[in-house]
């Protein structure tokens, strides 16, 4: 009744593996990109001049009350009305649908890491942050050297838990045609009017990849635990 | 009534309680005391089995209490425990929180609970506070109400586990004075307490565990003045004068 | 962009209805309220189950809990969406595929949520519980449970939020609730994406942030009643 060899071998294996490969590839380049703008902007929500404060509350509560669905679909239709002809011809020729798509992860990962992020520093004693400013370092070099090496061993359970998210949010990018793992599967089962194989593999290797990022936090917390100052 | 026999428990590789042999009697008050880590708290929770142990036996009124087939429930309801955090029901009030073991466990109905109930806020002198919530009572208050409410099941033993060590020091009394009011009655009790002005006036007998053994065991008077034991030597000194013998 | 709205605003708002099934922004709310509440009682289950001494209970629920968090939701539809109607027999609608994936998935999310509020009371309400005699399912009956789901009250809110975030996915089978509805209206238009992708999206932000804030609100409620009842054993 079910034939795995179906998946197992042949084309449409290779499909499905593509697409598997390409959900990767939109996780590690979104995670690359993410970190560093929910870092900034968890600064941001930390400075001390108010409107800086505002920017970044704006930036994280505009972005996180809105699905990723409509992300995706405002960048790939609604954005590129805004560009002038050429670039828009252009943006359509290329693989535009993985550049929305990852324009449109990295805004919605690094709105949540960066309400993560932020909890951290502020879970830093005010102290250290005093201390480190008592030596003379300014606002962002304190940051850099005492705070934020501090903030990243407890950060770092609630960031594993987002990259968890995002690897599973990848499969939405299916909408705008981008053809990873979840696309691939809804391919096959088209091409080869089998539900079950192409979905059982793709089910297996979310999975497969979800327990790798939750075995990594668990090493994690085992290895760096958090050391009370 | 009580027999621990060969009694061994582990945490892991950590062993917090080695070859524990001891009997109590009924009617008896035994303080346990020691220092932190002895063992003392561990021990008194194995009798109602919120500790399992590894090896050994006990006996509660001559039956195996991890005998197969014990019903554990009927088994804890037959023992009175007090924790040194309170542990009140935050979410019913003083008198609610005695009467629902009563009526839950099908031994009154909720009438004759309430009244039950009542009678024993009044023995601990909070009959005023009956429809009182724990977060409106003071620590003392709700450490009575504790006891209250351990005691509404009319169990024939109750434990004590430091019952007053989380106590603002004035309110240390009220709670004391409750406790010396069941002993007198002739409830049989452990209690592990640091309180030993309470000890030597109220306890039959004193046992003083160290690293998960029973070292000393002895009336009162004979540990106060004349403690045998190295170990139990060197705590009542350090309790007496804890700026060091310097 | 006014134009538009006032050319689409009912459409955008309720579908078809009532000359075809409902959709829009109301197919939207009643998909996440139904979703939501039915998903509570399941969460519920898991939840208490997840806790259970038995190992028979404990570890299939632990097993499924494991495989719907790790999977995404589109995977959980597209599941729905084609084993269903092999399971049930009859042709299953995408309301109620998309019905059954929420309720699957938000429950197994909410049952996550009961156990953290249940571990977060503190070993010492369970073992007074069970001090007293109290068995296990009475101990969560009467003290653990009503403590734990008032906690819970603000984190409901959340969930709810999501849930409504959830129900985009129904456009991918077809269902038209807002976003879907959105796309049509592009589609008619043509010329004026911007426009239409940014009200859906302001759509969605009014609403999940209007409940957030609620969910403030809320939560500052329940902290202040809680002053009233701190937990067990802090001396008041």
């Amino acid at each position: 009744m079910f034939d795995l060899s179906l998946v197992l071998a042949g084309p449409y294996r290779d499909l499905l593996v593509a697409g598997l490969l390409l959900s990767i590839k939109l996780t590690a380049v979104t995670l690359v990109l993410a970190l560093p703008l929910a870092t900034a902007v968890a600064l941001l929500r930390l400075a001390p001049l108010r409107p800086l404060r505002w920017m970044g509350f704006a930036f994280v509560e505009s972005i996180r009350n809105v699905p990723l669905l409509a992300h995706m679909l405002f960048w790939y239709f609604g954005a590129p009305e805004l560009l002038p002809e050429t670039l828009k011809a252009r943006l359509y020729e290329g693989n535009f649908e993985a550049l929305s798509a990852v324009i449109a992860l990295t805004l919605y990962t690094a709105a949540y890491m960066a309400e993560d992020i932020r909890s951290g520093i502020s879970a830093i004693p005010a102290v250290q942050r005093e201390a480190g400013r008592s030596l003379g370092l300014g606002y962002l070099a304190n940051m850099r050297f005492v705070i934020l090496p501090q903030a990243l061993r407890i950060t770092a359970p609630p960031l594993i838990s987002q990259t968890l998210n995002l690897w599973k949010n990848t499969s939405i990018a299916t909408v705008i045609g981008v053809a990873e793992l979840m696309y691939q599967a809804a391919a096959v089962e088209s091409a080869s009017f089998r539900s079950f194989e192409p979905f059982a593999f793709a089910t297996v290797s979310y999975l497969s990849v979800s327990l790798l990022i939750t075995g990594l936090a668990a090493w994690q917390q085992r290895r760096y635990p958090v050391r009370p100052a | 009534m009580i027999r621990f026999e060969h009694v061994n428990k582990w945490y892991g590789a950590y062993q917090a309680l080695v070859d524990v042999n001891e009997t109590i009697a009924k009617g008896e008050v035994v303080v346990l005391c020691g220092p932190s880590g002895s063992g003392k708290s561990t021990l008194i929770r194995t009798l109602n089995r919120l500790e399992p142990i590894e090896g050994g036996r006990i006996e509660i009124d001559g039956k195996d209490i991890h005998a197969p087939g014990t019903d554990v429930n009927a088994l804890r309801s037959r023992i009175g425990f007090v924790f040194q955090q309170f542990n009140l029901f935050p979410h019913m009030t003083a008198l609610q929180n005695c009467t629902l073991a009563p009526v839950r466990l099908g031994r009154l109905s909720p009438a004759q609970a309430d009244e039950q109930g009542r009678a024993l806020l009044e023995r601990v002198g909070l009959a005023h506070k009956a429809d009182a919530y724990p977060a409106e009572l003071s620590g003392g208050q709700q450490q009575r109400v504790a006891i209250a409410r351990a005691l509404a099941q009319k169990p024939p033993l109750m434990l004590f586990d430091e019952p007053t060590s989380a106590l603002d020091p004035e309110m240390v009394g009220e709670v004391l004075t409750v406790i010396r009011g069941l002993a007198s009655d002739g409830m049989t009790m452990i209690c592990v307490t640091h309180e030993m002005g309470f000890a030597r006036e109220v306890a039959d007998r004193v046992l003083f565990m160290d690293a998960g053994k029973v070292l000393e065991r002895a009336t009162p008077a004979d540990f106060f003045l004349r403690p045998q034991h190295p170990r139990a030597q060197q705590f009542l000194a350090d309790i007496r004068s804890p700026f060091g013998n310097g | 962009m006014l134009e538009l709205i006032d050319t689409y605003w009912l459409y955008f708002l309720v579908g078809q209805y009532p000359n075809g099934p409902l959709g829009g922004l109301a197919l939207t709310l009643a998909l996440a309220s139904l979703g939501l509440l039915l998903a509570m009682p399941l969460g519920l289950i898991l939840g208490v189950a997840r806790l259970s001494p038995w190992r028979a209970l404990r570890w299939p629920v632990t097993a499924l809990v494991f495989v719907v968090r790790g999977t995404p939701l589109l995977m959980v539809i597209f599941w729905a969406y084609f084993f269903l109607p092999t399971l049930t027999g009859a042709k299953t609608s995408q309301f109620g595929t998309m019905l059954i994936a929420l309720v699957i998935f938000d429950g197994v999310y909410l049952a996550e949520i009961v156990r953290a509020g249940i571990v977060g009371l503190g070993r010492g309400q369970v073992e007074a519980a069970r001090s007293l005699g109290l068995s296990h399912v009475q101990a969560l009956r009467h003290v653990l449970l009503p403590q734990a789901l008032r906690h819970m009250l603000p984190s409901l809110v959340n969930q709810f939020v999501s849930t409504i975030k959830e129900t985009s996915l129904g456009y991918i089978i077809g269902l038209s609730e807002v976003s879907f509805i959105a796309t049509q209206i592009n589609t008619q238009v043509f010329t004026k994406p911007t426009q239409v992708y940014l009200c859906l999206g302001l759509t969605y932000f009014l609403l999940c942030f209007g409940l957030s804030r609620f969910a403030y609100w809320v939560e500052a409620r329940v902290a202040a009643r809680g002053r009233r009842r701190p937990l067990a054993g802090a001396p008041a």
